[in-house]
C-alpha cells in the first residue's frame, strides 16, 4: 500500500477543488492578469483528473508568486528565482507528484534565469508557467527582462537600452520539450495549453501574457491576439524544430510590434524525461524514494556491511 | 620531541600518485598493527607543484600530525621535466627535496630518486651542508631506474616503498598483500618485482639510523578513512538518500563520496547549476519526504544563504555541510583555515533557528552528521556540519566497530495519512502544518508531505499563520517567532541528555585550560599532555556544538580554570568571541593563539604558545599570533 493514498485515488475532479474553502482575501489589483492564470489552471485540473493532495505548486516571489495561495494544492512559495531547483528535486524524491512550478518574469527570466535553462535542458517532467507583464509588479514597476527596449521606468528613466530577452527561443535552445504561449486574455486556449503540458512528459514551458494594469498601463492587454495553431497563414510543424524556430522568431519580433502570437510553439514527444534517463542508467530508484521512508519493510543497509570493505 | 614513532613524509608533484602511495602506505602499517594518521599538503595546482603527505605511526592512537617527520622519501616531480615555451617552472624539479628541508628532523633519513635528478642541480640546492648540520642520512637511490627495469616509471612509488621498508627493517609482507589485492596480471607482478629489488637494493645500502618503528598489534579489526567518508557514511547511515550539490574544493569531496555510493542505496545525486540551486534542490527533496543533504565550501555556502533561511522560515529539514578553506573570497583553495563560523552562524536574513556541529575528528564526524540529521528533521531545522580541509584529507584508522550503528530511516515528525485525517484543519481546507502549541507541547508542529491526503500545506518563505497563509498579524508573529526560535533550547536539552559532542583531556582539577574547536583538538590534546608533563597543569575542552551553544559545560569548565588560552585556526579569534559572546562573560579569562598561514598547528606550536603566555613572553614564532585576555 502507497503512503500515498491521494495519488491513487481515481474519480471525478472538480474545478472548485481548487479553490480554499475560505478564500484567503485577493492582494492582486482588480484587472490584474495573474487572476487569468488562476482560473485557466483551476479549469484545466478536472481535465487532466488530478486531485489537490496529488498536485504540488512551487511559486517564486513576486505577484505572480502568490498564486499559491489562491489555489488550494500542496504549496511551496519559495525565493525569488528559485522554484525551479525547489521544484525539480520535489520531482525527483516523488516521481509521482504532479509538479507545478510558477512565476513572474523577472523571477524566471532574470534572477533565476540560471535554473529555467538548466531545467528545461535536463528536460525534468513537469509544468513552469511564466506570467509575463513585461514588468517588475510587486516591487512597483521597475523594468523587466521582457520591457521592450527604451521602456521607462523609476530605474530606468532614460529608457532601458536593452533588448527584451526572447524567452521562447531559449527555451528551445535550452532543450524543453514542450513550449507554448497563451494569454490571461483567453482562459479557454489557456486552460487547454495548461493541461496538455501538464500531460506532457518532459519539461513544458508556457509564456503566460499577463497584464498588470497598475504599473505597465502603456502595455498591450495582449487583445486582439492571434492563435497561430487555427490561423491558415501559421501553417508550421509544431513538432520541427526548425520551423518552431522560425515561428518563436516571428511570435517574439511580433508582440513588441503590437501583433500578439499565442498557441503551442513546439512539442517534442520523443524524448525521454530527466527522471526516466536517470532511471536507465540506474541513477535513480524504480520506486519513489520518498514512498520508501513510509515503508516498514524497506530495508535499510547500513554502511558497516557495505562500504566499510575497502577502508580495512 | 616524543620517541618511539615514524613519521614518513613522501613528497613529489601532484599527480605524481603520492595521495594513492601514502593511503597504501599508511593501510600496510595499520595492517602490521600500528596505529596510523595522515597529513596531507598539496597546491592549488593540478599536476606539478610541490605535495607531500606525513604518515605518522605509533603503539597509540594517533590523532595530530607531529612535529616535523624524521623520514622522507622525495620522488622528484615528474611534471616540472618539459616546461612548455611559455611557462616557467624553474627549479620545480628540485622542490620535493628542498621545500622539505625545514621540518626533516636531526637525525632523520632522505631517501631520494636520483633517477629524476641530476647530480648538479642536487649540488646546488645545498643538501650536502645541510645533511651535514643536521646529521641526515641521505641515501640517493635510482628508484625510477628499478620502476623502468621492470616496464613503467610510474612505478617508482612502489620502489620509493621497497627501499623505505628495507632502511627501516619493515617486512614486506604487508605491502605486497595490497598489491595483489589492488593489481592484477602483469602489473601486479611488475610491482612485486620493483618492491623486492627496490627493498634488496636498499638493504645492500646499510643506512646507520636511530629510527624505531614502534611494535604493536590491535584487538579489534581497524578501518582507515578520512572525515569526508565519515560525514558521508554518517548521512547515508542515519538514511540520507539525496544529495545535491556544486564542486569547489574542499566540499567537493563529501559531494564525490556521496554520488559514488547514493544510487547503490536506491538514493539521488544531482550535480546542478550552482550552489543556490544546490541548495533549493535539498530543500525541494526535503519537502517532498526524502533525507536531503547538500554542502559547499566558504563561497558557494554564501550563496546557499537564501536557501537556509527559506529551510529555516518554512521549517523544512535539510542539512548542509561547509567544508572551510583558507579565505576571504577564494582564499587559498587548498589550504585549511577555521574562519567561517561567524559565516555559518549568521549568514541569512533575520532572527535565525539553525544548528552547527563541528566535529574535530574523524569520528566525531560519522556520529556528529549523525546527530545533525537526527535533530533537522526530529526538530524540523537546518543542520550544519562545518569541518575544515585538515580533517577532509587526512586518513586515521579506527575500530570498524564504531560504524556498527543501527541506520535510522525516520524521516521524523511526518504523520501519516491516519494520524492526519484526526490531525487539525483550517477552514480553508488545509492541514495545520504550523500550529503556534503543538499538541504534545513541544514546539515542533507535525508535518505531512505532498502527495498524503489532506495534508495540503502552504510552505513560505514569509510570515504565516497556522495553515501556511501569509499573515502580518502582529500576534501570530511572535507566536511564531518563539516556536521557531525556542526549539533551539528543546535541541539543547535534547543534546545534553542524549550525545554529549564535548570532549575532556587532561587532569580535572588543573590550574590552566585550553579551549579549542573543530581539527584543532587533536594537536591540543597531544600539546596538553606534553605540557604536563613539562610540570605544567593544564587541561583541554573540545567544544563541538557551535548552535546551539552549550552555555553550562563551557562555563563550568571556565570557572574551573584561573585562565583559558583558546587555539583556533583564524586571524580574528572568532570561537572566542562566540564563546564570551554566548556567555556574557569571562573576556577577561580568555586569551587566543591563532594560526591562519594556511597551515595547521603541530603540538609544540602550541606547547611554545602556551608557555610564552603564561610567562608573559613574546611568541617567538612569526606564524602565530598572541591575543591577550581583553576584559568583560
Ligand atoms: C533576492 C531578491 N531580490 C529582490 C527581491 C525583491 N523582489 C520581489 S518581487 C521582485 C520582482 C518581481 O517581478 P516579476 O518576477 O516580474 O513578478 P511580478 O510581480 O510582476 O508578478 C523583486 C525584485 C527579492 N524578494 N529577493
Ligand atoms: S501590481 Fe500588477 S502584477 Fe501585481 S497584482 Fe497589481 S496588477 Fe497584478
Amino acid at each position: 500500500m502507497s503512503a500515498f493514498s491521494a495519488i491513487n485515488e481515481e474519480r471525478e475532479i472538480e474545478r472548485d477543488e481548487f479553490t480554499p474553502g475560505i478564500e484567503p482575501q485577493a492582494t492582486w489589483c482588480p484587472g490584474c492578469g495573474d487572476f487569468g492564470v488562476l482560473k485557466a489552471l483551476k479549469q484545466a485540473m478536472p481535465e487532466v483528473g488530478k486531485n489537490p493532495d496529488e498536485v504540488a505548486l512551487f511559486t517564486g516571489i513576486g505577484c505572480s508568486g502568490k498564486l499559491n495561495s489562491y489555489f488550494n494544492s500542496y504549496g511551496f512559495h519559495t525565493i525569488h528565482g528559485r522554484s525551479l531547483p525547489v521544484a525539480r528535486a520535489a520531482k525527483l524524491a516523488n516521481p509521482n507528484l504532479e509538479v507545478i512550478a510558477a512565476g513572474g518574469d523577472g523571477d524566471g527570466y532574470g534572477i533565476g534565469g540560471n535554473h529555467t535553462i538548466h531545467t528545461a535542458r535536463e528536460n525534468h517532467d513537469m509544468t513552469y508557467i511564466v506570467f509575463n507583464n513585461e514588468i517588475f509588479g510587486l516591487t512597483k514597476g521597475q523594468t523587466s527582462p521582457t520591457s521592450p527596449k527604451g521602456h521607462k521606468s523609476k530605474t530606468q528613466p532614460h529608457g532601458s537600452a536593452k533588448s527584451p530577452i526572447r524567452p521562447l527561443s531559449q527555451q528551445l535552445n535550452a532543450g524543453a520539450t514542450y513550449i507554448a504561449r497563451t494569454a490571461a486574455v483567453n482562459p479557454n486556449q489557456a486552460k487547454e495549453i495548461i493541461a496538455e503540458a501538464i500531460e506532457h512528459d518532459g519539461f513544458a514551458h508556457i509564456d503566460f501574457l499577463t497584464q498588470c494594469p497598475t504599473w505597465n498601463k502603456d502595455a498591450k492587454h495582449y487583445v486582439p491576439y492571434t492563435d497561430v495553431q487555427q490561423s491558415d497563414e501559421f501553417d508550421f510543424d509544431v513538432s520541427d524544430r526548425a520551423e518552431a524556430a522560425e515561428m518563436m522568431r516571428k511570435t517574439e519580433e511580433r508582440l513588441y510590434e503590437g501583433e500578439v502570437l499565442t498557441g503551442r510553439m513546439y512539442i517534442e514527444d520523443e524524448r525521454p524525461s530527466y527522471g526516466q534517463e536517470k532511471r536507465q542508467i540506474g541513477e535513480m530508484p524504480e520506486e519513489p524514494l520518498a514512498e520508501r521512508y513510509f515503508d516498514e519493510d524497506a530495508e535499510w543497509e547500513r554502511t558497516y556491511d557495505n562500504l566499510l570493505e575497502h577502508h580495512k | 620531541m616524543t620517541d618511539n614513532e615514524l613519521i614518513w613524509r613522501i613528497a613529489g608533484g601532484s599527480g605524481d600518485g603520492i595521495d594513492s602511495t601514502s593511503q597504501n602506505f599508511a593501510k600496510a602499517l595499520m595492517w602490521s598493527g600500528l596505529n596510523v594518521f595522515t597529513h596531507r599538503h598539496y597546491p592549488s595546482r593540478i599536476r606539478g607543484g610541490h605535495t607531500y603527505v606525513e604518515v605518522r605511526a605509533k603503539d597509540e592512537p594517533v590523532q595530530s600530525r607531529g612535529d616535523g617527520y624524521n623520514f622522507l622519501l622525495a620522488l622528484g616531480d615528474s611534471f616540472a621535466r618539459n616546461p612548455q615555451e611559455e611557462a616557467y617552472y624553474g627549479k620545480e624539479e628540485l622542490k620535493p627535496l628542498y621545500e622539505n628541508f625545514d621540518d626533516l628532523r636531526e637525525g632523520g633519513v632522505l631517501l631520494y630518486d636520483e633517477g629524476l635528478l641530476d647530480d648538479e642541480d642536487v649540488d646546488e640546492i645545498g643538501l650536502e651542508e645541510a645533511a651535514e648540520e643536521n646529521n641526515w642520512h641521505v641515501v640517493p637511490m635510482d628508484l625510477r631506474g628499478i620502476a623502468k627495469e621492470h616496464g613503467r616509471e610510474i612505478m617508482r612509488n612502489t620502489a620509493g616503498i621497497g627501499a623505505t621498508a628495507a632502511i627501516l627493517d619493515i617486512s614486506t609482507d604487508e605491502f605486497e598483500k595490497l598489491i595483489k589485492q589492488n593489481m592484477s596480471g602483469d602489473m601486479q607482478e611488475a610491482n612485486l618485482n620493483v618492491l623486492h629489488d627496490a627493498y634488496d637494493a636498499a638493504s645492500e645500502l646499510d643506512v646507520d639510523h636511530d629510527i624505531e618503528v614502534p611494535e604493536d598489534s590491535h584487538d579489534e579489526e581497524q578501518v582507515i578513512l578520512s572525515g569526508s567518508n565519515a560525514i558521508s557514511y554518517g548521512a547515508i547511515d542515519e538514511g540520507c538518500r539525496f544529495i545535491s550539490g556544486y564542486p569547489m574544493t574542499p566540499w567537493t569531496d563529501v559531494f564525490t563520496i556521496m554520488s559514488q555510493h547514493l544510487p547503490a542505496f536506491g538514493g539521488i545525486s544531482e550535480q546542478v547549476e550552482d550552489e543556490i540551486a544546490a541548495a533549493a534542490l535539498a530543500l525541494g527533496a526535503s519537502h517532498a519526504g526524502v533525507k536531503a543533504m547538500s554542502g559547499s565550501s566558504g563561497g558557494g555556502f554564501a550563496l546557499m544563504s537564501e536557501p537556509l533561511g527559506l529551510a529555516e522560515m518554512t521549517e523544512t529539514p535539510i542539512v548542509l555541510v561547509e567544508a572551510m578553506r583558507a579565505g576571504p573570497s577564494t582564499g587559498m583553495p587548498t589550504k585549511p583555515e577555521q574562519a567561517d563560523l561567524e559565516h555559518v552562524l549568521y549568514t541569512s536574513q533575520g532572527d535565525s533557528a539553525r544548528v552547527v556541529f563541528a566535529p574535530a575528528n574523524i569520528r566525531e564526524c560519522y556520529t556528529q552528521t549523525r546527530s545533525a540529521f537526527r535533530i533537522a528533521y526530529e526538530y524540523q531545522i537546518p543542520a550544519i556540519v562545518i569541518y575544515d580541509q585538515k580533517i577532509q584529507g587526512e586518513l586515521r584508522n579506527l575500530p570498524a566497530s564504531h560504524f556498527d550503528e543501527e541506520p535510522n530511516a525516520d524521516p521524523g515528525s511526518v504523520l501519516t495519512e491516519e494520524e492526519i485525517q484526526d490531525a487539525a484543519h483550517h477552514s480553508s481546507g488545509k492541514f495545520q502544518r504550523f500550529l503556534h502549541e503543538p499538541e504534545d507541547g513541544s514546539n515542533v508542529s507535525p508535518r505531512s508531505v505532498p502527495g498524503q491526503k489532506d495534508g495540503r500545506f502552504l510552505a513560505t518563505g514569509n510570515e504565516h499563520n497556522p495553515s501556511g497563509h501569509i499573515s502580518e498579524d502582529p500576534e501570530n508573529r511572535i507566536a511564531q517567532m518563539n516556536r521557531r526560535l525556542n526549539k533551539l533550547d528543546d535541541i539543547r536539552a535534547d543534546l545534553d541528555e542524549n550525545t554529549s559532542h564535548q570532549t575532556y583531556h587532561g587532569p580535572e582539577d588543573a590550574d590552566y585550560g585550553i579551549l579549542v574547536w573543530g581539527s584543532q583538538q587533536g594537536t591540543v590534546f597531544e600539546a596538553v599532555d606534553r605540557l604536563n608533563e613539562n610540570g605544567h597543569s593544564v587541561k583541554a575542552l573540545g567544544v563541538s556544538d557551535m548552535a546551539p551553544y552549550p552555555k553550562e559545560e563551557v562555563s563550568e569548565w571556565l570557572e574551573s580554570v584561573d585562565e583559558a588560552l583558546v587555539v583556533e585556526m583564524n586571524a580574528t579569534a572568532q570561537f572566542r568571541g562566540l564563546t564570551q559572546k554566548e556567555l556574557g562573560k569571562y573576556g577577561d579569562k580568555m586569551s587566543s593563539l591563532l594560526k591562519y598561514n594556511g597551515n595547521p598547528f603541530e603540538p609544540a606550536e602550541i606547547v611554545d604558545g602556551f608557555e610564552s603566555s603564561i610567562d608573559g613572553e613574546e611568541l617567538a614564532a612569526s606564524n602565530m599570533k598572541y591575543v591577550p585576555a581583553a576584559g568583560d
